[in-house]
């Protein structure tokens, strides 16, 4: 046992797996979208069991509930201004999605969905897209003066274009690189560590008490992994109100 | 008479209020720039959110010049020439991220990323 645990595997942990037998095989359906289906539910789950007691003063689950979708909404008025209600559905989904696939990536036997780019920049993608959108829908053609700011020298047009262009099409992939390496690093890190542990503790008994160390790691480890997937969560969320709000308001 | 001290206190109230905040220590002060923690964020947060920004642009940059060349044949221009393009527009993206309130070019935009993207707002409600 102890000479299997002398190589770190940390990236298997990433590995999709299929479920459900047969049927899932059959259907590509893997632990990653099992998990998404659950944080879907979870949160389903929060909201209508939080806010079927109805109370005027709120118990502990209704509090929560509450306060997640004041949490969203005071964002999106913050950061976009009074028409930033009409994206509070998408952005407190966006948040949540997220924030769950973070946490849940915590639990042991679990999987971090969050940890996969492809997800990620799917999600970066569909942001960066609705932004477009509304930017073209409010300001029309209008909106490609936001590649080139007022005040600039023309004769430098052929060289700002370019940078703005790629700048704005850079949002979507630092987006989802931030989410994507925050997650793996985490993860990874876990799995080191606790290889380290096996790995001295096989080494015989001063190997077992050193092994206290690495162990002591992970715990703070994982206080500190709880802090990265909301904190992440977050920045996702709020990112995607900041562009919302170049969107609406252009310059 | 009353009403009229009722406008006056209204107005003063603000500053008052204000200047006992700002006693008690409650107002943060702005974190200057370079220190170690701006906006909350640790130095190493702000080194990755910077190393970020640049590889993004440089990624789209070589993606688009590998497209062009393709495209119009012209192998090893447009790769070279946008690479130059994507790392311009990576300090770009950098300086929007780091300049100082009120330098930022054309716009707010991820300005208040840096300043809002601290802890005290993630905890709890307003």
């Amino acid at each position: 046992m102890a000479a299997a645990a002398h190589k770190i595997d940390a990236l298997g942990q990433f590995e999709l797996a299929s479920v459900f037998g047969p049927v899932g095989a059959s259907v590509r359906f893997t632990q990653s979208n099992l998990l998404m289906l659950l944080a879907g539910a979870l949160i389903l789950a929060l909201l209508y069991f939080g806010m079927r007691a109805k109370a005027i003063v709120p118990g502990r689950l209704q509090s929560m509930a509450e306060m997640s979708y004041d949490f969203i909404h005071g964002m999106c008025v913050d950061q976009i201004g009074e028409e930033g209600k009409r994206f509070f559905p998408f952005v407190f989904t966006l948040f949540f999605f997220i924030l769950m696939g973070n946490l849940l990536g915590l639990l042991p036997f679990s999987f971090t969905y969050t940890s996969h780019i492809a997800v990620t920049f799917a999600l970066a993608l569909l942001v960066i897209v609705i932004v477009t959108v509304v930017a073209l829908r409010i300001h029309g053609l209008h909106f490609f003066s936001y590649f080139f700011p007022d005040g600039a020298p023309k004769l430098l047009a052929p060289l700002i274009i370019p940078v703005e262009i790629i700048s704005y099409l850079s949002r979507p992939v630092s987006l989802s690189i931030r989410l994507f390496a925050n997650m793996v690093a985490g993860h990874v890190m876990f799995e080191v560590f606790a290889a380290f542990v096996v790995m001295m503790a096989g080494a015989g008994a001063l190997g077992s008490v050193v092994a206290i160390l690495p162990l002591g790691v992970n715990v703070v480890l994982v206080g500190f992994e709880l802090l990265v997937a909301c904190l992440q969560a977050y920045v996702f969320a709020i990112l995607t109100c900041i562009y919302l709000h170049d969107a609406v308001h252009l310059h | 008479m009353t009403e009229d001290r009722g406008g006056k206190d209204e107005a003063s109230f603000e500053a008052r209020l204000q200047a006992a905040r700002r006693k008690q220590g409650l107002d943060a002060p702005k974190p200057a720039l370079g220190d170690a923690k701006v906006g909350g964020m640790s130095a190493m947060g702000v080194g990755m959110r910077v190393g970020i920004e640049m590889l993004s642009a440089l990624v789209v940059a070589v993606a688009i010049g590998w497209a062009l060349d393709s495209w119009l044949h012209t192998k090893p221009i447009m790769l070279a020439l946008f690479v130059l393009l994507g790392g311009a527009a990576g300090i770009a993206n950098v300086w929007r991220l780091m300049a100082p309130a009120g330098k930022t070019g054309n716009t707010t935009r991820d300005k208040i990323g840096l300043d809002k993207v601290g802890l005290d707002k993630t905890m709890g409600p307003k």
